[in-house]
């Protein structure tokens, strides 16, 4: 076992063995999410309520869960690296942190699509969780710009580290504090007692896409990855290796 | 014995850097003041930019006078480490027998007693302005108490983290602003509520909560971002 994780900390072995996982994130991904857009757009029945307006939780609720599970693999990989100085896990919080905040911003900008149909504007400040999830984006900014600042990549990573667990350490305080300031949005129906409150040919799509965005994240996560074990690991011998062979 | 021994040393040393950290800012008291005529004059464009209605400025000052409280404690906040950075004191405390964390608390509770405390004090003088009642003002001044202790040691560590960068002050703002938005949303709300007559209890606990919890881990994570800072 501790072998397994001293072996994938090593950059190079990482690098080929991410290159062949890649895919395997990648293929599950796509037809979940081909699946999930098909059946989501054409097959599931219209909501009694909102009409056709609803499609757009396939998008909505894979991205804004996304937003906060990205934050978390990034302020429990921030830590693992803090702790036990294994630079890997640094250069995962690294690469996570663009997707946690492209899935925030799709979150953010699918809620604000649907409010306008459903509420009669674009942007309701008296939703807890749209707001929550704007203060989730400017959290991942400010970690991006702090790294963005130190030129020295030990620094940044270490000093970026205690920044997300700083972070993580507040955004269920966020969370709740946003809450009690007042509430709007429709109440969970996903996570409920006495299973989802939802019909079935709505619910398989929905969960198809969460599943496929969450191996997407994974693939995409993989990816950026290498390149960052790549740059940082630039002035190595395998790297240069790696290069001169082009690329194999 | 040791123990004892240890803890009394703490004290000192939290004592020692927040007694010189005063003493400095005696010496030069543009440092307290200017901040707290940036939380005059921010106050004052609202009423200038929103016209001078009594009752919308009552009904706006609770959040106009917290907005520009925590803009005025971002704004000291950003030399909180960077004289002693600049001139090798930070080192000096980095190689200490007495805990980096206590000292970097003995500097935030000197910056919580020039910064946040006279907030706390000039705001009644803003609050007439804004024709607040006096009551209400009572509670404006109790919230901004629990806040700023909490802004203080959360942007310590903010400001331990971007000391020794350029470009610190955009940065610091970056990173602080979302951590503080609980403070500012129970703060200012308490107020607003106090205001249209409901109770404040609720709103007060939690910022004495966040405040003890900020006292807990915030001189801890402090120390941890100075060591990192000054490698």
């Amino acid at each position: 076992m501790w072998k397994f994780f001293h072996q994938m900390a090593s950059p190079p072995h990482f690098y080929r063995i991410a290159a062949k996982m890649i895919p395997w994130f990648m293929a599950p991904a796509l037809m979940l999410i081909a699946y999930g857009v098909y059946a989501g757009l054409f097959l599931a029945p219209m909501d009694y309520q909102q009409g056709d307006a609803f499609r757009i939780i396939y998008v909505h609720v894979p991205s804004a869960y996304l937003s906060m599970m990205t934050y978390m693999v990034m302020a429990i990989s921030a830590g693992i690296g803090l702790i036990w100085r294994i630079k890997l896990a640094h250069a995962v919080a690294a690469a996570a942190a663009p997707l946690g905040a492209w899935f925030t911003f799709l979150a953010l900008a699918t809620g604000s699509i649907w409010g306008k149909p459903m509420w009669g504007t674009w942007w309701e400040w008296g939703d807890p969780r749209l707001t929550s999830e704007l203060i989730m984006l400017f959290l991942y900014i400010g970690y991006m710009a702090l790294r963005g600042a130190i030129d020295d990549t030990t620094k940044a990573d270490r000093a970026s580290a205690v920044l997300a667990l700083v972070g993580a350490v507040n955004v269920p305080i966020i969370h709740f504090s946003v809450e009690w300031w007042s509430s709007l949005h429709q109440g969970p129906t996903l996570i409920k007692e006495g299973g989802p409150a939802m019909d079935p040919g709505m619910l398989y799509p929905l969960l198809a896409m969460i599943f496929g965005f969450t191996l997407l994240f994974g693939g995409l996560l993989l990816r950026r990855l290498r390149a960052e074990v790549l740059f940082r690991e630039r002035r190595t011998k395998w790297v240069k290796e790696l290069v001169l062979s082009g690329g194999k | 014995m040791s123990n004892e021994h240890a803890s009394a040393g703490m004290m000192s040393g939290i004592l020692g850097v927040a007694r010189r950290d005063l003493l400095l800012a005696w010496k030069r008291p543009g440092d307290i003041l200017n901040p707290l005529f940036f939380f005059a004059m921010v106050a004052a464009l609202f009423p200038l930019a929103v016209g001078p209605s009594p009752e919308q400025l009552q009904f706006s000052g609770p959040a106009v006078m917290w907005v520009a409280a925590l803009l005025a404690m971002l704004l000291s906040l950003n030399s909180l480490f960077l004289s002693d950075f600049e001139d090798g004191s930070l080192d000096q405390m980095l190689v200490s027998p007495v805990p980096l964390s206590a000292l970097g608390l003995g500097k935030t509770l000197a910056h919580w007693l020039t910064s946040g405390l006279p907030l706390v004090l000039v705001a009644p003088v803003v609050a007439i302005t804004f024709q607040m009642p006096i009551f209400v003002t009572g509670y404006l001044m109790l919230t901004l108490l629990l806040g700023t202790i909490s802004l203080s040691l959360l942007g310590s560590v903010g400001a331990a983290l971007t000391v020794g960068l350029h470009r610190g002050t955009a940065l610091l703002s970056l990173l602080i602003l979302p951590l503080a938005m609980p403070i500012l949303i129970f703060g200012a709300r308490t107020v607003s509520l106090v205001a249209a007559g409901d109770g404040a209890a609720g709103g007060l606990y939690f910022l004495a909560a966040y405040a003890v919890l900020t006292l807990s881990f915030a001189p801890f994570a402090t120390a941890a971002a100075l060591r990192i800072s000054n490698e």
